[in-house]
């Protein structure tokens, strides 16, 4: 079990308190945080907007055009089946560029940024 | 052989009571009690979420719906892993840098406590009701259907269990619980899945042949169960964005050490969660091949028995011994699955109330470690005394749409405030509360006018699932509330969460 769970909520908003709001304002306004902001932005928002097309374009189409949903691909498997399926695997594709490029892009910019705080 | 089936749920029920033992050794601090210590490891955690999130509605209720309308069933699979996508992107890592034990923790890191906790507390214990009454219901039938135990005396039976697992054992025994039930759910639907597909030489074209020649290629197309393609939007739009916005899922991240380990825990419960849902495929079709539509029926009308009697059928046919041996291993995953949903979701609501609403609103904040947790305790008392009272009134209802209700609310009331909470500096306590009644009361007066509740040809509002409407209600009120009125504080403490949530910087340990 972890050694800081005795931390009570006064305890923690003391632990919170040795950031002063200045401190909070600085970081925000540095080049490092705003690179991780960023950086972040142009993975999440793509990556969004895409799953959401992506995602909803199944009942969209399955609801809209039936009758394209309904060809059979290979043997009686349909296209609507496949396209259902489809969208485990984009999802999982999605999750696993996610983790990679938080663990190699914004892991180490956050740290940088705690670090640079005199470690916290 | 209903003497297996006993055998086997009193076994389930002496692992989890020793889980517990074990665990309440370990529960003495608030922090202990709501997040485990923080000691969860990212794929314990990710293994824990699959089995807090596949519920008898997933397990059994997906199989059913496959089973009865073919393709259509399907979509739920879809959407109920899909759901993980914005829960990866958009709320697991803000959540764990910036909360503490609940939702509500991050709203109120810059937001007006007391309003905000109070709306946040209100919205999760009415989420977690719905839900849980949902899992009672289908728990107190199942179990009649297989051992003939009255509703009621199962109903209180599982009631008092959960009262011993989260009052005693807290998170850490939950967490537990959900992972041995995570992991027996995981391995009934592959061995299903295997007898399904060895009758088809591993063959999937083989095995949708077979469907298509038994019950026509109708039933592998859309549009058995929805006409509507609005309906099937609505339904999306709730499933995706109400994962994201239930308590008892959210409440997991708090139970890792940093906001890295939280992410491997998406990845984990999606890899389960995803291969669980793909093979509803084997579990629904092939129930639908080799049970039939018309046994399933006869055996509830919802289609619930259709996975223990594909597992009857598949271990040799009713009255056999292999028949009964995977009828009764089946039956016991159904029964700890119910277990550990109920008990992730009385953890949930009793935070909602100790933690939110006791601790920080009605003693604003000012409560010793000694006396949080004999709040936290009583108060998983009274949620468990509540659950089997509820569970026992609403006995033979149609209850189904109690899920669909509690992903409604969780999309419209939770995930907008959420969202904006993290990334929206203007936003303040007053869109927030707006956000969270409008959310809430929008879901679920459409629900109740809807034709789930209503008859069909007289309801008001024409669709099932009223995502589509509360959802944007949801966040136009959020907007709404926050553009009508100012508030400085929130605004300047809202770079320090940004900080916080971006980075982890602060973060609770």
């Amino acid at each position: 079990m972890g050694v800081h769970v005795e931390m009570s909520s006064s305890s923690a908003q003391q632990a919170e308190q040795k950031i002063t709001r200045t401190e909070w304002a600085k970081i925000a306004q540095s080049e490092d945080f705003k690179t991780l902001v960023s950086a972040k932005a142009r993975f999440l928002i793509p990556a969004i907007i895409f799953s959401v097309i992506y995602y909803f374009s199944l009942p969209l189409s399955v609801g809209y055009l039936p009758g394209l949903m309904k060809t059979k691909i290979i043997g009686p498997i349909n296209l609507a089946y496949l396209f259902a399926l489809s969208q485990f695997f984009v999802a999982w594709f999605i999750a696993y560029l996610y983790a990679r490029i938080a663990g190699n892009t914004f892991d180490p910019l956050a740290e940088k940024i705690k670090n640079s705080r005199g470690g916290n | 052989m209903k003497g297996l089936t006993f055998g086997l749920f009193l076994l389930i029920v002496a692992i989890t009571l020793a889980v517990t033992y074990w665990a309440a050794k370990r529960t003495k601090t608030t922090a202990e009690f709501y997040a485990a210590g923080r000691s969860i490891s990212g794929v314990q955690n990710g293994i824990a979420i699959a089995g807090d999130y596949l519920s008898a509605a997933s397990f059994l209720g997906i199989a059913g719906l496959i089973a009865l309308n073919g393709y259509d069933g399907f979509m739920y699979s879809v959407g109920w892993l899909v759901a993980y996508i914005t829960v990866l992107l958009v709320v697991a890592e803000p959540l764990r840098n910036s909360g503490k034990y609940t939702m509500a923790d991050v709203l109120a890191y810059r937001l007006n406590p007391k309003p905000v906790r109070t709306a946040a507390a209100l919205s999760t214990i009415v989420i977690s009701t719905f839900y849980l009454l949902a899992q009672l219901v289908g728990a107190g039938t199942l179990i009649k259907l297989l051992l003939g135990i009255p509703y009621e005396f199962s109903i209180v039976l599982i009631g008092i269990m959960i009262i011993f697992y989260v009052t005693f054992g807290g998170m850490l025994a939950t967490t537990w619980v959900q992972i041995i039930k995570a992991c027996l759910l995981m391995a009934g639907a592959l061995i299903l899945s295997v007898f399904v597909m060895a009758k088809f030489s591993f063959n999937p074209v083989a095995f949708f042949q077979a469907i298509s020649d038994k019950l026509g290629q109708k039933f592998l197309e859309p549009g058995m169960l929805y006409k509507n393609p609005i309906e099937l939007v609505s339904l999306g739009i709730a499933l995706v964005l109400g994962t994201a916005g239930m308590p008892h899922i959210l409440m997991r991240f708090y139970t890792v050490p940093t906001a890295k380990a939280a992410r491997t825990s998406v990845i984990w419960a999606m890899i389960l969660i995803g291969t669980f849902y793909i093979l509803t495929t084997f579990l629904g079709f092939g129930a639908a091949y080799f049970v039939g539509k018309d046994a399933i029926k006869a055996m509830d009308k919802g289609g619930n028995m259709a996975a223990p009697l594909l597992a009857q059928y598949l271990g040799g046919g009713a009255g056999t011994i292999g028949g009964e041996v995977f009828l009764a291993f089946l039956s016991a995953v159904a029964f700890a699955t119910i277990l550990a949903v109920v008990a992730g979701l009385t953890l949930a609501a009793s935070s909602a109330f100790a933690h939110d609403f006791y601790v920080n609103v009605i003693r604003g904040g000012q409560a010793d470690e000694k006396s949080q947790m004999t709040v936290a305790r009583r108060t998983t008392f009274v949620v468990g005394i509540i659950a089997i009272i509820l569970g026992i009134m609403v006995k033979g209802q149609n209850v189904a749409h109690l899920v669909a209700l509690a992903f409604a609310v969780a999309s419209s009331a939770n995930v907008p405030v959420i969202v904006f909470s993290v990334f929206w500096k203007k936003f303040n306590s007053t869109g927030a509360v707006a956000g969270i009644l409008v959310g809430l009361v929008a879901s679920i007066v459409l629900m109740f006018i809807g034709p789930s509740v209503m008859d069909a040809k007289t309801a008001i509002f024409p669709l099932k699932n009223p995502g589509i409407v509360s959802v944007p209600l949801g966040f136009l009120a959020a907007y709404l509330g926050t553009i009508f009125s100012s508030e400085k504080l929130a605004e300047e403490k809202f770079e320090e969460l940004y900080v916080r949530a971006n980075t982890g910087l602060g973060a609770e340990h």
